[in-house]
């Protein structure tokens, strides 16, 4: 008997202290955004830190789980595609409100995708659904059940529903009252934005208690990265939402339990050369560029694995292509790792008539390869990157200048006058899916970054991924979709009209007083699961070292 | 000696070895200011690398004296541009008068209501892409002086005009002097002391905006090394104390700036 209470007492101590235990409901969580966010109004949404305020704040249908990268039921508990693409059927849970007590029915998805689809409202939201002509006929037939169709078949059509913060189409308050774990109590413009917890939340832990267990949070404007470390050193936030490689290896350095690698992110660094043909550039100049050896050459010239281990700390791993592979599904994994190798790259050059000559690499008319690389200024990281290309390039005789000019310029080069021989930029993506890639991959698309806006097609191959990228957004499967963007994926390969260097990893710093992260690739990256996250029993700000 | 004359000397000395080692910068070193030593990135210093490597591994001792070359014959070059300008402007503003005087006064302060910044940045957005890295370093400086004498030029106007209500102009003048013998032989040697200070004041000046326009990225072209891109890594505080050797250049740039400093009341006491 003695025996089982002391077992009965260890059992109960250890869980009094354990991490998990010493947690408790309440409490504000601190962090910081990098922006001012334009608008609280979800539908009119377009930059990322009102989106951060808007996945902490809204209510939506459908909800993809930042962590397992699928579809989890939100506000509606299930939900039917039409196999054309063209209808959803959403069924909705049953007696909600939203945080001003006002009553969730269906009319209000119906308000909310009528604002978000009017052309008058310009929502940003709104024109990943405009894929045709026409109107989008919604259908209400009981407060529990709305049916929605477009004029057009819609690509990934149920996830697009992740973007749509339901409104109440009869509370005053309009887009303040929300269906989220925390509506914004108070805001100071330019200094900070302040949630509090939904007292209507209609999600509950497995326990049954009501989500979310902070009272509030507590989040300050800071565009200063470096200010943000420090203040997370002195303990006044609690999150860092992104690190640069160097931050993170200093933080990892000081204290490694703050320091979080989610893993390989989205978000690539890529090289292309100008292949407009109107640019003003040399006529040898823009024969090189068009030539997919030459470019196949560059490409395998550059030693990706340095540029990791050296730019990004061994923060960064080489890039396969169009999509990372932390986007699990739309990843091409038939796709060849990309491999420094410089005699692959002088093998390609002398095939494509290059020849090299006393440490020079010329053309077939006796032209010296040299090239200017523009990058955006102030990018530290992107400008080493230019220089260790630089060095590589000239292992094979080729010289490359490079140039740094601030970004209104550079975009003013990049899309209008096209007075630039081959740019280094990033390329961000929040989207899993590739039709937000649209304008990227069709030839006619602005952001077909080697030669935009094209009338038609330049190349066969450029012909053939925009036959592609049409057919998988009307394909009636995942799978088919799959298949086609495969494809896409391996011509981009192939051909390098843009070459992929490196994808850099997801870096994050969660102070030891935040109890439940779980970072992840996804943004928002650190605060995915705000609404579990807790805070420990002695949590105090400033107590981080 | 006096202490002040012996610091003096010793400042000039400091700055002549300086200048000789960056100028002769091929052969105090045998590395190239760009090669990579991809295997030792922010190595401490050591006897293969005096003053340890940055961070894409290249010896900073090479860079530094390469980079002293550099910012050390560039930024005179500037200062030097900028003070002619603001000497002849200036000068003759001041003796002329009247409108000449007035137009000189007004296009000075307009341009000194611009910002630098931006207008070097436009420039910059204007000029070729394909320029050779050390025509961009040169024209960086050579942009630096042209937009830089209108400070320079008020202090000279304001001297020039307490000579031209000098007795000894105005006796030149009553005995027939004429005008440009009267600028070359008494306005302007006068006016000496003054364009030497500000020519000395200006180098360092320069010196500091070529950093400030590195650490925009904005000037000297990479892999051309310069004080002021040697600068950028040190951002941030806490990269010098992981890597105490990355401060070297900035201890530099600092004593450099002191030195011009301190030798500048002897270039007064000279004239």
């Amino acid at each position: 008997m003695i025996a089982r209470s002391f077992w009965g007492f260890l059992l109960f101590a250890f869980a009094a202290f354990s991490p998990a235990a010493q947690a408790q409901s309440g409490g504000e969580l601190h962090f910081c955004l990098h922006g001012e966010p334009k608008t609280f109004n979800p539908i009119l949404v377009d930059d990322e830190a009102a989106e951060q305020i808007r996945y902490l704040t809204g209510g939506v249908l459908i909800r993809l789980n930042r962590q397992t990268q699928a579809l989890e039921p939100a506000l509606a508990t299930s939900w039917d595609t039409s196999r054309d693409r063209r209808t959803i059927t959403l069924h909705l849970r049953k007696g909600l409100r939203f945080s001003d007590g006002t009553p969730f029915t269906s009319e209000d998805v119906a308000y909310t995708v009528k604002l978000m689809m009017d052309p008058q409202t310009h929502s940003p939201t709104g024109d990943a659904f405009r894929s045709g002509d026409g109107a989008v006929d919604v259908k209400t037939p009981s407060p529990d059940v709305v049916t929605i169709t477009f004029p057009a078949p819609i690509a990934g059509l149920d996830r697009l529903f992740d973007q749509v913060a339901i409104m109440s189409a009869h509370s005053p308050k309009k887009e303040m009252a929300v269906l989220g774990p925390f509506f914004v109590a108070e805001y100071k413009a330019g200094s900070s934005v302040l949630l509090k917890k939904n007292p209507n939340y209609w999600k509950r832990d497995a326990q049954g208690n009501p989500l979310p267990y902070l009272d509030s949070i507590h989040i300050d404007i800071q565009r200063n990265r470096d200010i943000e470390l420090v203040r997370f050193r002195k303990g006044e936030l609690q999150l860092i939402n992104r690190l640069d490689a160097e931050q993170f290896e200093r933080l990892r350095h000081d204290d490694p339990a703050v320091a979080r690698n989610a893993g390989t992110g989205l978000d690539a660094e890529e090289l292309w050369f100008n292949e407009v043909p109107s640019a003003p550039l040399p006529e040898y100049k823009k024969t090189w560029f068009h030539t997919t050896e030459f470019r196949r050459a560059i490409s395998a010239a550059i030693n990706r694995d340095d540029l990791c281990r050296i730019v990004y700390s061994g923060y960064a791993k080489p890039a396969y292509g169009p999509v990372s592979p932390a986007n699990r599904f739309w990843f091409n994994s038939a796709l060849e790792k990309p491999t420094y190798d410089p005699k692959l790259a002088l093998a390609l050059l002398t095939h494509a008539g290059f020849r090299h000559e006393n440490e020079t690499m010329k053309d077939a008319a006796g032209n010296r390869v040299e090239f200017n690389l523009v990058t955006n200024s102030g990018n530290a990281t992107r400008e080493k990157m230019a220089v260790m290309i630089q060095q590589d390039l000239s292992q094979l005789g080729i010289k490359v200048n490079v140039v740094t000019l601030d970004f209104p310029s550079l975009i003013e080069r990049m899309t209008r006058t096209f007075d630039y021989d081959a740019c280094l930029l990033g390329l961000v993506n929040t989207d899993l899916d590739p039709d937000s890639q649209m304008t990227v991959w069709l030839s006619s698309g602005e952001n077909h970054q080697w030669n935009p806006n094209q009338k038609t097609p330049a190349t066969t191959w450029e012909g053939e991924i925009d036959k592609l990228m049409r057919e998988q957004a009307s394909a009636p499967t995942d799978k088919e979709r799959k298949a086609k963007f495969d494809r896409v994926q391996q011509i981009v390969a192939e051909q390098a009209p843009f070459i992929y260097l490196i994808n850099k990893d997801v870096l994050v710093a969660v102070s030891s007083s935040v109890v439940g992260t779980a970072p992840v690739v996804l943004s928002p990256q650190a605060f995915w699961n705000a609404e579990t996250l807790r805070l420990n029993a002695g949590a105090a700000l400033g107590a981080q070292k | 000696m006096s202490p002040a004359r012996l610091l003096r000397t010793t400042c000039g000395t400091f700055l002549c070895a300086v200048f000789l080692a960056g100028l002769f910068a091929g052969g105090v070193t045998h590395y190239s200011y760009a090669t990579q030593f991809r295997e030792a990135p922010n190595a401490a210093p050591s006897p293969t690398h005096l003053f340890g490597t940055d961070s894409l591994g290249r010896d900073l001792f090479t860079r530094v004296l390469y980079g002293t070359r550099v910012s050390l014959l560039l930024a005179p070059a500037a200062a030097f541009l900028s003070t002619i300008i603001a000497g002849v402007f200036g000068a003759f503003a001041g003796f002329v008068g009247g409108w000449f005087e007035a137009a000189v006064l007004a296009v000075a302060d307009l341009s000194m209501a611009l910002p630098l910044l931006f207008v070097l940045l436009a420039l910059r957005a204007m000029l070729p892409l394909d320029i050779d890295p050390v025509v961009s370093v040169a024209a960086t400086f050579i942009l630096l002086g042209l937009l830089g004498w209108q400070a320079s030029l008020r202090v000279v106007w304001a001297a020039s005009k307490n000579l031209r209500d000098s007795d000894f102009l105005l006796l030149a003048r009553a005995t027939g002097c004429p005008r440009s013998r009267i600028i070359l032989r008494h306005v302007l040697p006068n006016l000496r002391p003054v364009l030497l200070a500000q020519f000395w004041i200006s180098i360092p000046l320069y010196v500091l905006t070529e950093a400030t326009l590195s650490m925009l990225g904005l000037g000297v072209m990479e892999p051309l090394p310069s004080w002021g891109n040697l600068l950028r890594g040190l951002e941030d505080f806490s990269v010098v104390h992981a890597n105490p050797w990355r401060a070297l250049p900035l201890v530099l740039l600092v004593v450099v700036v002191i030195c011009f400093q301190l030798i500048l009341p002897a270039q007064e006491e000279i004239a």
